[in-house]
């Protein structure tokens, strides 16, 4: 027999492997509807890595919540079910499950410097095909877009030449061929 | 037809409209517009409580003894936060609430008015869901849909959130529609291929059973009869959770009374060792589970819940269905009929005998005395003195629930009312006016501890006005019983503020609420001062002093399995009650 703990609630569960899922959540445009996916996420204690939101089509009042998240296979289940159990969510769909899924992200990269730093910060922004959305004489601002891991490399590679701060959107996710959700 | 009224006589008329009788409230400032369209009406009648907690927990009573919702209306700022505790435990025990909240003007909103709280944001946690209505367009419709949300799919509490200025606005009603809303949908009907699969598993199963739950109530009497006939189809065991009782009769055979942390040995056994479990509409709740590296680890299971976030959230189950319990239970007696399924009758057999040993354990024996009452023995009296009466149980929590819900036996549905999830003390006084609001001639009780009912004592004096005769029969062991209990099994008997210290005299506080007061000290004296408690036509506290000493059991202790039951020690020995046979299985 187990030694008897001093608790009246089972001792919690040996920690399992957790697995990345992008969630895509319909939600009705309405107030309040962001807190109530963010407060389900806080309240039962689930990770949110990602979180984009903005309005799809406005004549319907549809909004679209894309969400990373990480979990083991049975939570990343739980997250599903509760998001689908809120009464404003329309459908959530796995990203990552469906496994036929587009998932990109904007950053904008400020960066000071000057001479040798400061060619270099722009041969790499072109060979990253990133934009100059603005420039001054000690300065660029990028725009980059693709996935997560392309952009941390990029951001990562700004940092020696003087990497100011990014401002990145969070995951936008959507599913290839031709049917929508 | 749509007429034009102020939003204050909308909230009334859709009330009215959705067939509300009764409206549990308090007034206040940001309510007094709604307040004044109650004045000029008598299709509603509005029952003034003595704190908002207790007019959620009054329309729990309501709702869950009669099936309908509950409805509850309160002021803004304080009267929201005070109704927080009870929408928490409606939330949990799935309980159909439509509360409905006044608040500050609009154009006050955000500013820290006088009253003002952020409702909506407050108890979005705790609802199903909530509405701040800021347009008196949306006003008739918002209402209609807080009745459909509440009471369809898994039920749960609503909550309306009416500015003043809303209240005031004119607009034009409409009456209940269907609901066009495209994101809620919950399913009904189960998938028959997995329901198919279901009864396969049960017409192989060799050591079936039974776990039922607050879901089976919530589905409506069809489910309750649907079940009695599917258990007495397949001759398994049934057992149920705390919520469940009264789904199936406990004087039935094939009962094996309440599993879980103070279920029988029999139900949480044969939990442990069944090879196919059959969960319908409960929630593997850790109550239930204890261990669950170590919870039932041979079985095959199968769970039936209109909430498909229930089902794999605890508990990996083998055939997971989503649908409403009378319809999934249904579809089960229909293919199980039309089948003609015949269990393995030897096995079925041998399993019944293995259950009958650990029956034989008798674990819910305690030792009798003449001199002290015991919790138990005053509990199977009331018991015994009841049953023939149209009788409504409510509780409060701690360890006079526990023995009420072993020793209390129920045979029909929507007798029960006690707060399982959130487990909050001060529910079962305010359930009890709601019951016997909903049915005047019946015999409610709420049996009580006497830590419990001070909580929310203030509501015998709603029972009072409104003329409800409602027991609050008080099992008073001079301590938070429950508390105590782990103290000393857990914390090497250090009894911190556990100990009921200054409790008032039960007797002179029933008289200072005009109700009437009866004490009750030895074994001897119960049965007649219980006959007083029910022949008294007022609301009676009746304070059963018992033995503080008694621990409630048997039990699970923490961290352990189903099979690692501590029983009292009135209960029979291993030795005395297992042949060599079933010694094999314990």
């Amino acid at each position: 027999m187990n030694a008897p703990t001093t608790s009246h609630y089972p001792a919690a569960p040996t920690a399992q492997k957790a697995e990345s899922h992008t969630l895509s959540v319909l939600v009705d445009n309405e107030p309040g509807v962001l807190a109530r996916v963010i407060g389900l996420f806080s309240g039962r204690g689930y990770n949110i890595e990602s979180l984009t939101v903005s309005e799809t089509e406005h004549a319907k009042h549809l909004s679209l919540i894309t969400v990373v998240t990480t979990g083991t296979p049975m939570v990343i289940e739980q997250i599903k079910n509760q998001l689908d159990r809120l009464v404003p969510v329309h459908r959530v769909v796995d990203m990552t499950l469906s496994g036929r899924s587009i998932e990109r992200e904007l950053a904008m990269v400020k960066v000071k410097g000057k001479g040798d730093s400061r060619v270099e910060a722009l041969r790499l922004a072109d060979a990253f095909r990133a934009r100059v959305i603005d420039a001054t004489t000690e300065s660029f601002v990028f725009e980059i877009t693709g996935k997560s891991d392309k952009i941390e490399q990029f951001v990562a590679l700004m940092l020696p030449l003087g990497l100011v701060e990014v401002s990145r959107t969070g995951i936008a996710a959507i599913a290839r061929g031709p049917e929508g959700m | 037809m749509t007429e034009e009224m102020s939003g204050a006589e909308m909230v009334i008329r859709a009330l009215a409209d959705q067939g509300v009788k009764h409206l549990f409230g308090y007034p206040g400032g940001a309510v007094l517009p709604i307040y004044d369209a109650i004045f000029a009406q008598d299709k509603v009648q509005h029952i003034l409580v003595r704190h908002e907690q207790g007019a959620v927990h009054a329309a729990e009573g309501y709702a869950r003894s009669t099936g309908k919702v509950g409805c509850v209306l309160v002021t803004s700022g304080p009267g929201a936060t005070n109704a927080v505790t009870g929408l928490t435990d409606a939330l949990m025990d799935s309980i159909p609430i439509v509360c409905i909240t006044g608040q500050v003007p609009t154009h006050l909103i955000g500013n820290d008015a006088f009253q003002e709280c952020d409702t909506v944001g407050i108890t979005r946690p705790c609802t199903k869901h909530n509405y701040l209505v800021k347009r008196i367009e949306d006003l008739p419709r918002v209402l209609h849909e807080a009745f459909y949300i509440a009471s369809s799919g898994r039920p749960g509490p609503v909550v309306v959130d009416i500015p003043k200025d809303i209240q005031f606005a004119k607009g034009v009603y409409s009456k209940p529609k269907d609901f066009p809303h495209t994101g809620y949908k919950p399913k009904l009907k189960g998938d028959i291929d997995k329901i198919k699969q279901a009864i396969e598993l049960m017409a192989h199963a060799k050591r079936p059973l039974f776990y039922t739950g607050g879901g089976v109530i919530n589905s409506g009497k069809h489910a309750s009869d649907l079940l009695r006939e599917l258990v007495k189809l397949t001759g398994f065991p049934v057992t149920s959770t705390l919520m469940g009782l009264g789904a199936f009769p406990a004087a039935d055979p094939q009962w094996m009374g309440m599993l879980g942390m103070h279920g029988t040995l029999e139900a949480n056994m044969a939990m442990h060792d069944c090879d196919v479990m059959i969960c319908i509409g409960a929630r593997f709740d850790d109550r239930i589970t204890g261990r669950l590296d170590a919870f039932s680890p041979g079985s095959k299971k199968i769970h039936v819940d209109i909430d498909a976030s229930s089902i794999n959230k605890n508990v990996k189950v083998d055939v997971g269905i989503v649908g409403d319990c009378a319809h999934v239970l249904e579809d089960m007696v229909r293919l199980w009929r039309s089948g003609a399924k015949h269990p393995d009758k030897k096995a079925l057999g041998d399993w019944w005998k293995q259950i009958d040993k650990w029956r034989s354990r008798k674990s819910l024996a305690y030792r009798r005395s003449n001199e002290v009452i015991k919790p138990q023995y005053a509990i199977q009296r009331l018991y015994e003195l009841t049953k023939d009466r149209d009788t409504y149980i409510t509780t409060e929590v701690g360890q006079h629930q526990m023995w009420a819900a072993q020793f209390y036996n129920f045979q029909e549905p929507n007798r029960w009312m006690t707060s399982g999830g959130l487990g909050t003390m001060g529910y079962g006084l305010p359930a009890s006016v709601g019951v016997q609001l909903a049915h005047p001639k019946s015999l409610v009780i709420d049996i009580a501890g006497e830590a419990s009912v001070l909580m929310t004592m203030q509501e015998i004096s709603t029972a009072v006005q409104y003329r409800l005769p409602v027991k609050i029969f008080i099992i008073n062991n001079k301590y938070m019983g429950m508390v105590r209990q782990w103290q000393e099994l857990l914390h090497g008997g250090r009894y911190s503020e556990s100990y009921s210290e200054a409790l008032p005299d039960f007797v002179k506080l029933a008289e200072a609420y005009h109700a009437h007061g009866i004490r009750c000290e030895k074994p001897g004296d119960l049965d007649h001062a219980i006959k007083e408690m029910i022949d008294v036509d007022k609301p009676v506290l009746f304070d059963c002093v018992v033995d503080p000493k008694e621990n409630c059991f048997p039990m699970i202790p923490s961290g352990r399995a189903h099979n690692e039951m501590i029983l009292g020690d009135a209960a029979e020995s291993l030795d005395s009650a297992i042949t060599e046979a079933g010694k094999v299985m314990v």
